[in-house]
């Protein structure tokens, strides 16, 4: 039981969810005024700290008057929050009724021409919220595969090669500290030169996006895996020498693992740096996610615009911890099984 | 708002969603279809009420009833637009009157756009700061009502930038594209007034060489947010941007473009020359459903107008308060806060045969890039109407009116069949110039400011400093 107790915490508390094991553990009898400080701290002090914080905001957000009103404060954006999942009942019973007159345009067409050349072509009307979010998590996965694809093995030869690690060291210190803004433009111009289709499968906002958050997210991934390969244990790398591995089963049976903690580490830092990238790109280029929603909504400059556009900075907020979360889950998984 | 005012008027829309889907199905058995070469279409638009043709055709179904699945994306500026349409990223836009023209004479980017269908007439205004209006007003006469009696005209902001130009502040104000109308419109106005708006030039694309006002780019949405910045002390843009000052107290619009110039043609809808030529059915259906469109939103004395309002205040098309919209889409124009008056032909989206495109009005904008200085050479009378030819297509749209006509849906009245494609010498503008389409050069002669004949900008800047 204890044993059990001890590494589910270790999972729960990766999630945020910690303060479950000292409630089981009070539930089980286990002193319970160590369980009770445990719980104070792990579950009450961040939930005093969230009131406060709603508190303080609720209290000063109407002090603010700006031309689109007062700041909103708490009930404002939970309203605004509503209504966007509102939204998004409306625009899925909009599409069911777009794809019914479709069918019925269709359906008349073969009655005239039997041979007629019909086919069911995608909603045409405007992207939900939830769409919104789920066109950044694509774009922000793409770019961040890319980043990890290019990243990770050019870090690993970096790592092993004191050689390769001079020479891409000065580039990597120079474009490292680059901003998407200043990326975006010059990304834009290439694709646009480039991705020449006459039925592109991905959009070019999309690969605009994805690419400036691959241009960004690089280095972290990069950086970290070279760190990593580079401080193995010497003792490893000779032990792999004496038993005259061959390239690629001492990149994976000696680098790999041993680097597996910081390339993660890497990985998690590069994720991060990409979804806050992904904003700025999504709201230049256009690409339909949660950048332009903003950017939307900051245009219309409604009275509402305010209070949606922290709803999406709270979306923001709560996916980028969520996706960190993820990676740090993944990171403890497989070091774990790595290391045994 | 509060909340529940604002799911009741969401219960409305889709209430009002479904009756439109309703009406379009039951005309569609009337409808003769064309033949398309493409029936999915990307347009993008700005934010700004006079996309209205496109909103309205496809909240009404009027693009479906042709057959055509139309996507409306709204676009970060005008050059982002422009280039997207360009690429073949969007097949067409909504767009400034000037920028098909300056595309094809390859002002700014260059390509061949064209446009068979003039979305409206009228519909922008200039706004000036607090802090301006409080130091023209006094030159600015007064009626008997005691209200400012209007048109109100750039002489009396002439002091005022004079005041600036002797504290040495630049007196900076904003238009929304280098070829908008916006920008003609503005320099119209402070050049009837005295105040020299600036010149282009090949060497200096800045379009501030010699000027007394500062003019730079801004996009329409952001506007107000800039004036409130004091980064600019005035501008000119479209509906809502104009009464979004109002209601939110930064500015005062001074005067609309209606006061400036009676009915002057303004947004088009633009392809590029090679989608035209691919896609001649396509293009002939898309205006179809346009002037369907534009026919809905004026019909009855703008009796749609308070529907056409709350489609437009939606976050994916204008965005803006309905009652912000409303102010100048319903016939009136509120000037001062609580000075609101009576402009019925604010926004005209059909009378008046505002769809048609005239080769008169493609001259206009010809005229007023020379006269700045973006056109830097003198160019012959025959050159301008054979640049109006290139760009504006009167033929399609004409032959989109007569299907309509076939279809019963609009009658031969409603079109300027037989006309020749220039309007005749019209002669409504605030500083009482005459103009007549077919002698460009003449035209440009009788303004005090501008470039006319063989002048060019570096020079005539020199001779006016000196």
């Amino acid at each position: 039981m204890q044993m059990m107790l001890n590494r589910a915490g270790t999972y729960l508390g990766l999630i945020g969810l910690g303060w479950f094991v000292p409630i089981v553990r009070m539930a089980t009898g286990e002193s319970p005024g160590e369980q009770m400080r445990q719980i104070w701290r792990q579950l009450g002090i961040p939930l005093l700290a969230i009131t406060l914080f709603i508190a303080v905001w609720s209290q000063l957000a109407p002090r603010i008057t700006t031309s689109l009103g007062a700041v909103p404060g708490p009930a404002a954006v939970w309203d605004e929050a509503m209504n966007l999942v509102a939204d998004h009942r409306e625009q899925r019973a909009r599409r069911e009724e777009f794809y019914a007159r479709q069918e019925a345009r269709n359906a008349e067409l073969i009655a005239a021409d039997p041979s007629a050349d019909v086919r069911m072509r995608e909603y045409t009307g405007k992207p939900s919220y939830f769409d919104q979010i789920l066109t950044s998590l694509k774009t922000v996965f793409t770019g961040f595969v890319l980043a990890t694809l290019i990243g990770v093995p050019l870090g690993i030869a970096g790592g092993l090669s004191p050689t390769i690690n001079s020479a891409i060291n000065p580039l990597v210190q120079i474009f490292k500290p680059v901003s998407p803004l200043a990326w975006l433009p010059i990304v834009t111009m290439v694709v646009s030169a480039v991705y020449v289709t006459d039925d592109p499968f991905f959009e070019k906002s999309f690969v605009n996006s994805a690419i400036t958050v691959t241009l960004c997210s690089l280095w972290p991934a990069l950086i970290n895996t070279a760190l990593g390969v580079a401080s193995i244990d010497r003792d490893l790398i000779n032990v792999g020498r004496v038993l005259k591995l061959g390239w690629w089963t001492k990149v994976r049976r000696i680098v790999l693992p041993s680097a597996l903690p910081l390339i993660f580490t890497g990985l998690r830092l590069s994720l991060g740096v990409g979804w806050m990238v992904l904003i700025a790109a999504e709201m230049l280029a256009q690409n339909p996610g949660l950048g332009k929603f903003v950017w939307d909504e900051f245009q219309n400059g409604s009275s509402e615009s305010l209070a949606r556009i922290l709803v999406a900075v709270f979306t923001i907020g709560l996916i980028g911890f969520l996706l960190d979360r993820v990676m740090l889950a993944l990171q403890t998984t497989f070091t774990y099984s790595a290391t045994r | 708002m509060s909340t529940a005012r604002a799911i009741h008027r969401k219960g409305f829309l889709s209430r009002v969603g479904v009756l439109g889907a309703l009406a379009a199905l039951s005309t569609l058995d009337a409808h003769a279809q064309l033949a398309l070469e493409v029936d999915e279409l990307n347009f993008g638009f700005i934010k700004l009420t006079d996309m209205a043709p496109l909103a309205v055709a496809y909240e009404r179904g009027f693009f479906e009833d042709e057959g055509l699945y139309v996507t409306l994306e709204p676009q970060a500026n005008w050059k982002v637009l422009l280039d997207r349409v360009i690429t073949g990223e969007l097949d067409g836009a909504h767009m400034l009157a000037g920028q098909p023209i300056g595309a094809t004479i390859g002002f700014g980017t260059e390509a061949h756009i064209v446009t068979a269908f003039s979305m409206d007439l009228n519909g922008n205004g200039i706004t000036v700061s607090n802090e301006v209006w409080e130091a023209m007003k006094p030159y600015v006469p007064v009626g008997d009502d005691g209200l400012p009696v209007h048109p109100i005209k750039a002489d009396y902001l002439r002091p005022v930038v004079e005041e600036f130009r002797a504290a040495g502040r630049p007196f900076n104000m904003a238009m929304v594209f280098p070829v908008s109308t916006h920008n003609y419109e503005l320099r119209y106005w402070l050049a009837a007034g005295g105040i020299h708006p600036g010149y282009y030039a090949p060497s200096d694309i800045t379009g501030q060489i010699g000027a007394e006002a500062l003019l730079s780019v801004t996009p329409p949405p952001q506007m107000p947010a800039t004036l409130e910045a004091g980064t600019i002390f005035g501008y000119s843009v479209g509906e809502p941007w104009n009464q979004q000052a109002v209601f939110k107290g930064i500015g005062v619009p001074v005067i609309t473009d209606y006061e400036i110039w009676k009915n002057n043609p303004e947004k088009v809808f633009g392809v590029t020359a090679e989608w035209a030529e691919q896609n001649p059915n396509t293009h002939l259906a898309v205006v179809k459903a346009l002037i369907r469109a534009a026919m809905w939103l004026d019909a009855n004395d703008n009796a749609n107008r308070p529907e056409a309002v709350e489609i437009l205040a939606r976050p994916e098309y204008v965005g803006a308060d309905a009652a912000v919209i409303a102010n100048s889409m319903t016939g009136t124009f509120e000037y001062e806060r609580g000075d609101k008056r009576a402009v019925p032909d604010f926004n005209v989206f059909f009378r008046y045969f505002a769809n048609y495109p005239y080769y008169s009005d493609a001259v206009w904008y010809l005229t007023q890039m020379r006269r700045w200085g973006q056109i830097p050479e003198q160019q012959t009378d025959a050159w301008y109407d054979a640049t109006a030819r290139e760009v504006y297509l009167p033929d399609v749209y004409l032959e989109a009116a007569r299907l309509l006509i076939a279809d019963g849906l609009a009658s031969e009245a409603d079109f300027p069949f037989g006309t020749d494609g220039y309007r005749e010498p019209q002669n409504e503008f605030i500083d009482g110039i005459a103009y007549d389409g077919r002698q460009p050069n003449a035209y440009l002669e009788q303004f005090e400011i501008g470039l006319k004949g063989d002048d060019h900008a570096t020079d005539a800047a020199a001779l006016s400093a000196n």
